[in-house]
């Protein structure tokens, strides 16, 4: 299994989140997550990535054979788990392509493969860029300093695509974006995905999944999956809302 | 702050200081203490005319009568003036080295450690150097080739010699010796450091550069440098620091005189890195420099940069007077404290004339149990007609137990003044370095990123050459280990 969660349930500050949540994924398999405001979706994604505001009451999480609790959140992410924020942080003056590069390097630097130099690693961040059509001008500029919402979105995903994940979890990544940002963030998205890497789309809307077409689709409500089926789940959600989950 | 952060920063603050070794050399010192004798002692070894040892002793019995300026935020104790060396010199030094071959390996091997070849064929490509080893000028590189362009760089001592005239006229011309007690003292026993001069019209083809190092025990160092630019010319002027780990507090008095005739330029440069004292407190280099520049012409600029790593106490702020028409004075700053170290610094812009402008970027870091002041002073006096200042200070936190603290004086004695002033202070936010370590980066990496990016506006100001060791001088100082 390459990524197995099993009887999760997890609380901050006094109060549960999630609770008992199962959920397993398996290589080349896209899965998504549906769910209301507050039903801990996030707390999901940020569990995964080894965010440390959170107690674990219990469960395990299974990740490549390791135990995910076992690894730090740099571990994980050199593992090959990649969390595109719903809310990207802005770091002023840290200039985008040494902060990539030095973070492709920690992940060669872990599987043992030899470090990538500044010229090819220039050339691979203008081609990915190019490709998402982000303007060579926005990778000169500070990690998401004064970029728009789409723009910090799109930020995201060409990370994503440098850095070439085994799992992605794309939190809440369509919320704040117009239709032809989502289009080519989707794209991204599309272009990326192999029968080698999976990815767990968490979404509040049907409309992302209108782009990115999930093998999965499970209804979260709160902190537990109550319905897991195909993507004729995400049309009955789009039609009635979550009430009749809750 | 969460556990692992504070772990993290935990081991940041067991910095190690790669520069502490000691170089066994045999010195030639006077007797310890300060007085009469020790003052004839150092102008005897210098081998001074007698203008100059008149001119230290008066220093002297000016200092006999002041006391140590005590207004910093600064905590340390009495300095013991008479448990101090004043002059400490490697055996064989009464006549500076004619060339390398005659200066004892012990010392070249020394400065390779540093970084610093003075071997001509190794020597810094483009970077003139000026290398003081306690009380004494090493060698100078690149003098042939800066002579012919009628640019004097050598030591203060040979310029007293060969120059008098310009030291006469200059030495404590803008310092001058009764200022404050410390200048005062530097003035009564100052043994060695940088002279320059540039001609009128000439532009200097390289940077010129002065590396001080402490090596003996039990001593002060109390160098004294003095760049002159004369009308329309222009030098760029770099300064480097280091003292091996000894558990004594050791004194440094620096006192640095930058003068700017009409249309000259001088960008001083500084990359302090003295030793710090260790994870508990114990030793370190107290430091307590003054550095002023006259932009005494129409249309001069005097820009300092400092990037301050190192040292217990740091006394220190590069002040410019602006005294001709239109004439601009910059300040830089980067002030990394980290454990019991404590800083106090910043800049004093005195604005003189019509239309002089000035600019203040002042970043301090703190970490550990460390303090961090930044104290800057801009006055106006009553012709500075349009006059313009703008100061922008940002402090950055590193954990619970440091200080960060801003204090400005503003005097205005001229309405058409413009001052403009911003100050901010801010945490490393956890955010930030969640994000970064979730892209696979190791928590010390993303504080180092974080800070060069703080630091970014200082640091590009520095000369190419030094721009990037000050990056990983800054790095080093956040790291648990250094190689």
């Amino acid at each position: 299994m390459f990524l197995e969660i099993k009887d999760l349930s997890v609380k901050i500050e006094n109060k549960n989140i999630l609770n008992g949540l199962n959920l397993n994924i398996n290589k080349g398999e896209v899965h998504a997550i549906m769910g209301p405001n507050g039903c801990g979706k996030s707390t999901l994604a940020n569990v995964l990535a080894g965010k440390e505001d959170y107690e674990i009451l219990n469960g395990k999480i299974n990740f490549k054979d390791n135990d995910l609790f076992d690894l730090n959140i740099e571990e994980r992410a050199q593992e090959g788990m990649f969390l595109a924020f719903q809310y990207p942080v802005e770091i002023p003056g840290v200039n985008i392509t040494p902060f990539l590069h030095s973070a492709i390097n920690s992940k060669r630097k872990r599987i043992n493969e030899e470090e990538i130099d500044n010229l090819s690693f220039a050339k691979l961040l203008k081609s990915k860029a190019s490709d998402l059509g982000i303007n060579i001008d926005m990778l000169k500029r500070s990690v998401n300093t004064g970029f728009s919402g789409g723009e910090k979105k799109r930020y995201e995903i060409l990370q994503m695509s440098i850095l070439n994940p085994d799992l992605a979890i794309l939190d809440e990544t369509d919320s704040g974006l117009d239709i032809d940002a989502l289009k080519i963030v989707t794209e991204g998205v599309n272009k990326l995905k192999t029968k080698n890497n999976s990815f767990l789309i968490i979404t509040h809307y049907q409309k992302l999944l209108d782009y990115i077409k999930p093998d999965h689709v499970h209804v979260m409500v709160n902190g537990s999956i109550v319905k897991s089926g195909g993507s004729e789940i995400a049309a009955e959600i789009e039609k009635d809302g979550f009430q009749k989950f809750q | 702050m969460n556990s692992e952060t504070l772990n993290t920063l935990d081991t940041y603050s067991k910095n190690k200081y790669k520069y502490g070794f000691v170089t066994d050399i045999d010195n030639e010192k006077p007797k310890k203490g300060l007085n009469e004798d020790t003052i004839k002692f150092i102008s005897l070894k210098k081998n001074e005319p007698d203008w100059m040892l008149e001119w230290r002793l008066k220093a002297f019995s000016k200092w006999k009568r002041m006391k140590e300026p005590k207004w910093a935020n600064l905590n340390f104790p009495e300095i013991d003036y008479q448990d101090i060396y004043y002059y400490s010199a490697p055996k064989g030094f009464e006549k500076k080295p004619k060339d390398l071959s005659e200066v004892d390996p012990k010392l070249i091997e020394t400065y390779n450690k540093l970084g610093i070849p003075l071997e001509e064929q190794k020597v810094l490509a483009g970077v003139a150097v000026d290398v003081v080893f306690d009380s004494v000028s090493v060698a100078t590189t690149y003098k042939g080739e800066l002579e012919k362009l009628g640019i004097i760089f050598c030591s203060i001592g040979e310029a007293i010699q060969k120059h008098p005239d310009l030291i006469k006229k200059y030495l404590g011309s803008v310092i001058p010796p009764g200022d404050h007690s410390f200048s005062a003292l530097n003035s009564a026993v100052f043994t060695d450091g940088s002279f320059v001069y540039i001609p009128e019209g000439v532009k200097c083809p390289m940077e010129l550069s002065t590396y001080f190092r402490i090596n003996a025990e039990n001593t002060g160092q109390f160098e004294r440098t003095l760049i002159i630019a004369d009308k329309g010319s222009y030098v760029s002027y770099l300064e480097g620091c280091t003292a091996p780990k000894r558990d004594d507090n050791q004194l440094h008095a620096a006192n640095v005189e930058l003068i700017a005739l009409e249309d000259a330029e001088i960008k001083y440069s500084t990359v302090q890195n003295w030793y710090p004292g260790d994870e508990d407190g114990k030793g370190g280099i107290y430091n307590f420099v003054t550095k002023r520049g006259l932009c005494a012409g129409k249309n001069s600029k005097i820009s300092w940069t400092q990037v301050e790593t190192g040292s217990a106490i740091t006394w220190k702020y590069p002040s410019c007077i602006l005294k001709g028409e239109n004439s601009i004075g910059e300040f830089y700053s980067v002030a990394i404290t980290n454990n019991f170290q404590q800083a106090d610094t910043g800049t004093k812009m005195t604005h003189i004339g019509k239309n002089t402008k000035s600019k203040i970027i002042s970043k301090g870091i703190s970490l550990g149990k460390s303090q961090n002041t930044y104290r800057g002073e801009v006055s106006f006096l009553r012709k500075a007609d349009k006059a313009r200042n703008y100061t922008q200070c940002d402090s950055l936190l590193v954990g619970n137990k440091c200080g960060a603290h801003t204090v400005p004086y503003i005097d205005s004695k001229n309405n058409t003044a413009v001052i403009e002033h911003e100050a901010s202070t801010s945490k490393i936010n956890e955010d930030q370095l969640y994000y970064c370590r979730q892209r696979g980066l190791s928590h010390e990496e993303a504080v180092s990123l974080i800070v060069n990016g703080f630091c970014k506006q200082v640091l590009q100001e520095l000369p190419m050459e030094f721009a990037v060791e000050a990056q990983k001088l800054v790095s080093i100082s956040l790291e648990g280990s250094v190689g």
